[in-house]
């Protein structure tokens, strides 16, 4: 942070890149009126209202909770409505599109390789036998909630796409937040069919590939472990390729 | 360097060659438009469904409701019980007749949520937990914790996956309806990846689009909530009704506006003044913390006019004191408020109280509907926070507007897929061609090739600063004179305003621009339908009328565009068996 004429001021190096008035990306300066309680999408929506409205990124809720709002930031992927500008104090704050997605224009990257993935992993409860709706819930007692509850917090912000180092180098990895949500319902006493979805996380691009790095359980903002998911899948996996075939009664 | 997408400029604008088709378009992917969609696939296999919304639906508004959901499932409750409440609630503005048939649906419909996975919180037996909430008489708010909104769209949306039916535009902008012969036959919209805009012609048009809370400067809703399917409607001839009811909730963060759960009132939690007071014993002796929002929001602003709030640097506020619920019951029950309180507040409500201030959550109005959705145009749907069919007349209860977008969701995708198998498709010919071109017109000749005027945000920042001083939780005949005159000039400003970025692709100043231009169509039905209601009642507090007058003002203001303004009339409010009474707690 410098002050200029007296007032303090944080200093952004972002990210451009508009395909329609040049080919190649560019980053561009920006001074930003500074306080201690700023996010960097405070800083942002400020370049766009006063300064610069050209710049594009994408936010809704700014409570981070809709996952809109990734980018990469100090090189790190994070949401800009939680990352503060204090946390950089004395720096230039690199801001960039989250690493490992085609990108649109400037921090909007392309995320539909990801929402294919949701789709495919079928991420709704499979049930082999509906229940009428009069005979009310289904049970589930809160220690088999807390069995598949840290998963379903996932917000789809895709930052732990953007951490994986395997994801930058294969795009066809099924990867974190997909897994993380596969378990999600596999691991959830509703769904009927878990084994619907091993075929789609144990293909070869499934959660085998991965090698435990781990940066996508750091990254996340919600405290989701996607490294666990893909580990118990795995688990899972193995003792069902293990298992005796079923026998009748 | 991160990959650029190669080939993806398209350039430049061309006629309108594209034009897509669908049986049922919905516009907005919220709660009520998804469950509209879920409601009409079911319906018929068979229709095409199309969802088309600003952003991936899981970004879209419903996400940030917090506390919980209201359904009567619980032996001790009663639909006739929860029917009382709302309406009381409502200070009597309600449609008894629309608010019987919410309260019948919701268990089904919460049963239906938790079918399709919602992971709500449980009893030790496995039923879904139910937690109090203000104004309702007993415990009927079911939970997922304190994020019953995030986990209910994800629900929602995964949901709609199993569904080949359902098709989706994410990340398009309709800017308008179209109209044929007094048909709504789909939309004209912006592809915002593109930059072109299409027409998406349709049998039956669902919009579900939510509330319009960034017309105001303090609120709770994100940035994305700017009453787009309000001014669609509005445009195209549904009146809006009771738009001067808008909901001030009692507990922000006062710098940011970030909400902190009525849950944690509801689980036992306090309001405190400066001198360490539960001041609401001096206004809801009978309620406590447990009030509904308009009173609780007035007591505190009456605290701090009488000297007994705190002073901040983001003006004055009480303290939400959650302290003696412990640390298992936070971390366990209210950790999304936790969090939020120590990121953007730096507090840690575990060991300190949490300073708050009343603002904007939620309008109770919208577009007029019936209870299945029906507008009045046909071929033409409403529901969620959007529209006002109306269950929560002059103040809603807090968990209501979750189920209702769930109840009201699915009786408009139900009628738009029942409506549709009636219809055939429209095309594109004349007129609706020429309509379309005429928007195209707007968007691109006008709205982005505007040179040399004033940049958008001024003008929105002037309109938020505008609603929030004169149009927000107390209000009188001069302010909101002043009001609708100051929206008036910023409707000329805005025609004469210009967006820097002229790019097609994603130019999100564009769609700023345009919300924008919704935004002060809605604003402008606030500050009249407030104008001429010269009572209050519930959320709607006149300073100039202090009492509530039934003989003259028991009825909905319905707020009809003439010649670009509003024209305000007013229809009776249905009674079925719960005759008005003072509101008393």
């Amino acid at each position: 942070m410098t002050k200029d004429s007296g007032v303090e001021t944080a200093t952004l190096k972002v990210f451009r890149y508009r395909p329609e008035v040049q080919t190649e990306p560019f980053v561009q300066e920006y001074k930003v009126p500074y306080r201690q309680d700023m996010v960097v999408l405070d800083a942002l929506n400020y370049i766009k209202d006063h300064i610069d409205g050209t710049l594009s990124y994408r936010w809704s809720c700014r409570m981070g909770i809709c996952g809109s709002c990734g980018a990469n930031v100090d090189g790190e992927p994070k949401l800009t409505c939680a990352s503060f500008l204090h946390e950089f104090k004395g720096k230039e704050i690199k801001i960039e599109p989250l690493a490992n997605f085609p990108v649109i224009k400037d921090l909007i990257v392309n995320i539909e390789d990801f929402m294919e993935k949701l789709d495919h992993i079928k991420p709704w409860i499979i049930r082999k036998e509906e229940t009428p709706l009069e005979k009310g819930e289904y049970r589930q007692t809160p220690e088999e909630l807390e069995a598949y509850k840290q998963f379903s917090m996932c917000i789809n912000c895709m930052l732990c796409y953007a951490a994986c180092p395997i994801y930058g180098m294969n795009e066809e990895f099924l990867g974190p937040a997909a897994t993380a949500l596969a378990y999600r319902y596999i691991a959830d006493t509703r769904d009927q069919d878990h084994e619907a979805r091993f075929p789609m996380v144990h293909d070869k691009e499934g959660v085998w590939e991965c090698t435990l790095v781990g940066e996508c359980s750091v990254v996340c903002p919600k405290g989701v472990d996607p490294m666990l998911a893909i580990q118990k899948t795995k688990i899972l996996g193995a003792t069902q390729i293990l298992k005796p075939p079923r026998r009748g009664k | 360097m991160p990959a650029i997408e190669a080939g993806f400029a398209r350039g430049i604008k061309g006629p309108i060659v594209e034009s897509l088709s669908h049986d049922i378009l919905i516009i907005g992917g919220g709660g009520a438009g998804l469950r509209a969609a879920i409601a009409a696939a079911e319906h018929n296999p068979k229709l095409d469904i199309a969802i088309a919304s600003k952003t991936y639906p899981m970004r879209s508004h419903t996400v940030s409701a917090e506390g919980g959901m209201a359904a009567a499932t619980r032996e001790y409750d009663s639909l006739d019980k929860h029917a009382f409440d709302t309406i009381k609630g409502s200070d009597f503005l309600a449609d008894q007749d629309a608010v019987e048939y919410f309260v019948s649906e919701c268990p089904r419909e919460a049963v239906l949520l938790e079918h399709w996975g919602c992971p709500f919180s449980r009893d030790p037996d496995g039923r879904i937990s139910v937690r109090a909430f203000g104004g309702m008489s007993v415990k009927r708010t079911l939970f997922a914790g304190d994020k019953i909104g995030f986990h209910m769209l994800h629900t929602l949306f995964q949901t709609t996956l199993k569904h080949e039916n359902i098709h989706r535009y994410d990340e398009w902008f309709a800017t308008s309806i179209l109209v044929e012969d007094g048909h709504a036959s789909g939309v004209t919209a912006i592809n915002m990846r593109t930059g072109e805009m299409s027409s998406i012609l349709a049998k039956a048009v669902v919009l579900s689009t939510g509330g319009c809370g960034r017309i105001y400067k303090f609120t709770t809703n994100g940035w994305i909530k700017t009453g787009d399917g309000m001014a669609l409607a509005y445009r195209a001839g549904v009146p809006l009704k009771d738009m001067e009811m808008v909901q001030f909730h009692p507990t922000l963060l006062p710098n940011t506006g970030i909400l902190m759960t009525e849950a944690a009132r509801g689980e036992g939690g306090y309001l405190i003044n400066k001198d360490g007071e539960r001041f609401l014993k001096r206004y809801l002796p009978g309620k406590m913390e447990l009030g509904p929002r308009d009173i609780i929001s007035r007591s505190e602003m009456t605290e701090i006019k009488e000297g007994r709030g705190f002073e901040g640097p983001y003006g004055s506020y009480v303290l939400l004191d959650i302290r003696h619920l412990g640390e298992d019951v936070i971390n366990k029950k209210l950790s999304f408020l936790k969090e939020l309180a120590e990121k953007y507040a730096g507090v840690d409500p575990v060991h300190e109280p949490i300073p708050v201030r009343p603002g904007q959550h939620y309008i109770m109005g919208g577009v007029n509907t019936d209870k299945t959705g029906y507008t009045g145009i046909p071929g033409l749907y409403g529901a969620g926070e959007m529209a006002c069919v109306s269950i929560n007349g002059a103040n809603r209860l807090g968990s209501n507007s979750l189920t209702e977008c769930l109840v009201f969701g699915a009786a408009a995708g139900k009628a738009a897929a029942e409506y549709a198998m009636r219809q055939s498709m429209p095309h594109l010919g004349n007129p609706l061609q020429g309509v379309a071109m005429e928007e195209e017109t707007r968007v691109y000749d006008q709205v982005l090739k505007h040179e040399g005027g004033e940049r958008i945000s001024s003008i929105r920042s002037e309109m938020q600063s505008t609603m929030d001083e004169s149009v927000g939780i107390y209000r009188d005949e001069n302010g909101l004179s002043q009001a609708t005159r100051k929206i008036a000039e910023l409707k000329d400003r805005m025609r004469n305003a210009s967006v820097e970025d002229r790019d097609h692709v994603f130019n999100t100043e564009l769609i700023s621009a345009l919300e924008l231009d919704f935004m002060l169509d809605v604003a402008e039905t606030i500050a009249y339908s407030a104008l001429y209601r010269r009572e209050s009642r519930g959320a709607h507090t006149r300073t100039d009328y202090t009492n509530r007058d039934d003989a003259q003002f028991l009825k909905h203001s319905m707020a009809y565009r003439d010649h670009g303004r509003p024209r305000i009339q007013y229809s009776p409010v249905t009674i079925t068996r719960w005759q008005p009474e003072a509101r008393v707690y």
